[in-house]
């Protein structure tokens, strides 16, 4: 009988272990799916950080030609720039300036830059076409631009950095297979030998692409689109968030949590925000395409717009954080307020809006940068228009970081503006980095545990 | 004097109506033998609040007002014969009057009507702008005289400028309101116009989505069928979800249950950098790495896979949603109450075994919540299904080939076009009020089902 038992233990004591084993297995299983998600997460945001650094560096220098620049007086036949006569309105001076200006336009820029490389290599002479393809088209506004401010440059040589052009910098650099056929090549075969030559002598170089952060977006000249325009439109809208979304966003979130009644109203209210913080970005857009600008007739493609939708889509964000910061705002501080015969508007403004101030801003930062990565509702209003000048009043038109990226990566020059796009998505990413630093960093300074 | 600056303006005087009143309320309060009720600032805001408030009340109103009475007014002295214009030309007529009045200059030669009606307007526009700042004028002065005047020990100053704060709290709270309801009345008002081209059967059971272009004219309506487009979009949420409910969930899981505390500070952070990322960087990561990866490995595979496909929208979307789905399921998941762990632990269970048969039961409708919040998310996603789902508007079950959706059809039918005439570009509202419905009702029901959720366990 003890024999039976034994054995009949010993077989559910080996099924027990091996279930256990079982179990145990299953364990780890489990819990390496879990330690494997974690990985995922976070391999996907290496791989997104690192796939769009690996490209996008890359775009932050580009190739220029550093060549003495003549201006050859031969060239450049111009009347002496308009002086201001005494006795003339203004209208007229205005006028003869202009005239001069367009005089100065039609200067022939291009053989004073094809002289610049020729006087280098006067063999080229037959080839001035091959040797102006070097360059990017808006150089030559950049020559003028430079008499227009100094007139005393006609004569002179100067050492200058021009911009080669986009195809110029494509092949130079690689992006583009050398082996290709010459009809499947963006450059004819003798200004890409030229290139090469030029780049083996030292005079084309790789410098760093300031015309990415002092230039508006260009279509004629690839090389010389830049940042600017769309970085000035961003600032204006988050300007108009700042001083429209926060200000409304706090006011209504301290009516909301101190001051509202608790009525059937007020739970609309709350409601309508949690709502509106869940409703898609580019329903904002509509409302913005239908309200503003059908109906309000404000301009199309203006910043103005654009940060007023922006301010609409955030504001829930800013009621949502604040109401939770002033949520943390212990009771006790209201009392004692209270107590010691403090209104109840006193109470608010000068005990818990104070107290509550770093969970406002954080609420308020996150907000901004919300709205400076939204895309959508702005393509609806009109900002991914081509703007080739940078606004100086919310009014004009422009567009803005991200609607720029949506562009540029569009264009059809693609082993170009690949890199150009990145480059503009590391600006865009760097910007919303630094905020979301800050209210983290203010979170950490300014946090009370109660 | 722009508008800008008559603002300004106004806002210094209200500064100096400031420094009145306080100035005023001291000296009140050194000549009386009576205690002031409020402390002097109250009484310095009450003088600058008369001051400012009346008059900018006046200015919105006029500003609101003017140009339309002007413009009747310019339009009523119109000859005669221009009585019968349609809407279209008046519009260009009075942006020609415009130009002529501002001295910008016109093409063509200026009619002699149109001379004078542009002088109607200048004149009419500068008696306007006297007008508005004389009566703006002088209301900030009265009232600062008055309430100026009206400082005395007894009065209640602190009262009164406390009802006007939370008057103007309650205003701002209302901001909310007007949001919804401008959403709702401009899209319905535009989905209904668009249904008087369209009739709402042949758009929300079309199966056919071919808007032709509006500047063919006569060449026919088109065809505008929701299905397609709602196909598209559920397809692509569907492999977003897919992708995003187990990643999101079992790194929930991992982080509340298993993580030692140094990885949670670590990887928490982390991951929800995915939420704030632009969602432009996402559609420009899916276009050029995770499209051209897809389309290669299909091409190992000996499948066709396209590079823009909903498969790679949908995955990359996904990818977004992860931290969304893994902080609320979190929160959720922590909200459990130790006791069940330790029950269940107790009765000799595995830790896995706590978690799935006791843990995630309790906490499923919250996570449910979670998954439908996510889902609304995904539906209303605009830039990566843009940029990578391909566009193309059939309605077929491929995952590995290009669909469209409700978002991108509605940013390439309003992109840019203003004329809000045609049902090409109508059609916009009648989407957005049905993205706007299915998103609210999702939200809605998951609002419901977290928050009974966590009454459970208060």
């Amino acid at each position: 009988m003890s024999n039976e038992t034994l054995s009949e233990r010993a077989i559910i004591q080996s099924r027990v272990e091996k279930s256990l084993r079982r179990r145990h297995a299953r364990e780890t299983r489990f819990r390496l799916f879990g330690l494997g998600a974690v990985m995922a997460g976070l391999a996907f945001v290496a791989l997104l950080f690192i796939s769009i650094l690996v490209r996008g560096l890359p775009a932050f220098w580009q190739s220029a030609i550093t060549v003495d620049v003549f201006f050859d007086p031969a060239v450049i036949q111009v009347d002496p720039q308009p002086v201001f006569q005494t006795g003339e309105s203004p209208q007229a001076f205005r006028e003869r300036e202009i005239a001069w200006q367009s005089q100065l336009t039609m200067v022939n820029w291009n053989r004073i830059m094809e002289n610049s490389i020729i006087a280098l290599k006067p063999e080229l002479e037959k080839q001035r076409r091959d040797v102006r393809a070097l360059f990017t088209s808006s150089e030559r506004f950049r020559l003028r631009d430079m008499v227009i401010e100094d007139t005393s440059l006609i004569g002179k040589t100067v050492k200058l950095d021009l911009l080669a052009d986009a195809n110029v910098d494509v092949w130079v650099r690689g992006n583009i297979d050398r082996s290709l056929p010459d009809s499947q090549q963006q450059l004819r075969a003798p200004v890409r030998d030229l290139a090469d030559a030029l780049k083996a002598e030292g005079v084309l170089n790789i410098k760093f692409a300031t015309p990415l952060f002092t230039n508006p977006d260009s279509r004629s000249s690839p090389a010389a689109a830049g940042l600017a325009g769309a970085f000035m439109g961003s600032l204006f809208m988050m300007m108009i968030v700042i001083f429209l979304a926060v200000p409304v966003g706090v006011a209504s979130a301290v009516y909301l949590e101190e001051f509202a009644p608790r009525n059937r109203f007020t739970d609309l209210i709350e409601v309508n925000i949690n709502n509106l913080a869940a409703v898609p970005s580019i329903v904002f857009g509509l409302l913005g395409a239908a309200i503003f600008i059908n109906w309000f007739r404000l301009p199309l493609s203006a910043p103005l717009v654009g940060g007023l939708v922006l301010s609409l889509m955030t504001l829930p964000t800013v009621i949502i954080a604040t109401r939770a910061a002033l949520k943390a705002v212990p009771p006790s501080i209201r009392q004692a307020a209270l107590a010691l015969g403090a209104s109840k508007v006193q109470m608010v403004f000068h005990q818990v809006l104070p107290l509550a101030i770093p969970g406002v801003l954080t609420g308020a930062i996150i907000g901004v940068a919300q709205a400076l990565g939204e895309t959508a509702p702005l393509l609806l209003i009109g900002m991914n228009a081509f703007v080739a000048n940078i606004p100086a009043t919310p009014f004009e038109q422009s567009t803005a970081l991200p609607v720029q990226i949506y562009l540029w990566q569009g264009n059809e020059l693609r082993n170009f503006f690949e890199a150009r796009t990145s480059a503009a998505i590391i600006v865009l990413l760097s910007m919303m980095i630094s905020l979301n630093a800050l209210a983290i960093l203010l979170r950490k300074k300014f946090e009370r545990r109660w | 004097m722009s508008n800008l600056t008559l603002i300004a303006i106004l806002l210094m005087l209200m500064a100096v109506a400031y420094q009145m009143g306080l100035m005023r309320s001291r000296a009140v309060a050194r000549g009386s033998s009576e205690r002031m009720h409020s402390r002097p600032g109250y009484y310095g805001w009450l003088v600058a609040l008369w001051c400012g408030l009346p008059a900018l009340l006046v200015f919105l109103i006029w500003s609101a007002v003017e140009p339309s009475v002007i413009r009747a007014v310019v339009l009523s002295e119109l000859p005669p014969e221009m009585a019968n214009l349609t809407a279209q030309q008046i519009t260009v007529l009075m942006r020609r009057l415009n130009d002529i009045a501002s001295g910008f200059g016109v093409a063509g030669d200026i009619a002699p009507y149109e001379a004078a009606a542009a002088d109607a307007l200048s004149r009419l526009r500068n008696i306007g702008q006297l007008a508005k700042i004389s009566v703006m004028a002088s209301l900030a002065l009265a009232g600062l005289v008055v309430a100026r005047r009206r400082i005395q020990a007894g009065l209640r100053a602190r009262n009164h400028v406390e009802k006007v704060v939370s008057v103007l709290l309650a205003l701002c709270s209302g901001v909310a309101i007007l949001t919804t309801v401008g959403i709702v009345f401009s899209m319905f008002g535009e989905a209904m116009h668009f249904f008087s081209f369209v009739s709402p059967i042949d758009f929300f059971f079309g199966t056919t989505w071919n808007p032709r272009f509006s500047t063919t004219g006569a060449g026919g309506q088109g065809e505008f069928g929701l299905l397609p487009l709602l196909w598209g979009t559920l397809m692509v949420s569907f492999i977003a979800l897919l992708v995003a409910v187990p990643i999101g969930l079992m790194t929930a899981i991992y982080m509340a249950e298993y993580a030692p505390s140094w990885l949670r500070s670590v990887a928490k952070p982390v991951i929800e950098v995915l939420a704030g990322i632009p969602t432009i960087v996402y559609g420009v990561f899916a276009l050029l790495v995770i499209g051209p990866f897809f389309a290669s490995v299909g091409n190992m595979l000996g499948i066709q896979i396209r590079a823009t496909s909903a498969l790679t929208a949908g995955f990359v979307m996904g990818v977004m949603i992860i931290p969304f789905v893994s902080s609320l399921s979190d929160d959720i998941i922590t909200q459990v109450p130790q006791s069940l762990r330790d029950g269940s632990l107790g009765l000799g269970a595995t830790k896995s075994e706590t978690i799935r048969q006791v843990v995630l039961p309790a906490a499923l409708p919250g996570i449910v919540g979670a998954f439908l919040l996510a889902a609304s998310r995904a539906i209303g996603e605009t830039m990566i299904v843009v940029l990578a789902a391909g566009n193309s508007p059939v309605l077929h079950a491929n995952p590995l080939e290009a669909v469209s959706t409700v978002t991108v059809t509605i940013v390439n039918q309003l992109t840019g076009d203003t004329d809000f005439a045609s049902p090409q570009s109508l059609v916009a509202f009648a989407l957005g009020l049905t993205l706007f419905v299915i998103t609210l009702g999702l939200n809605v029901v998951a609002l419901y089902i977290v928050r009974k959720y966590r009454e459970q366990y208060d």
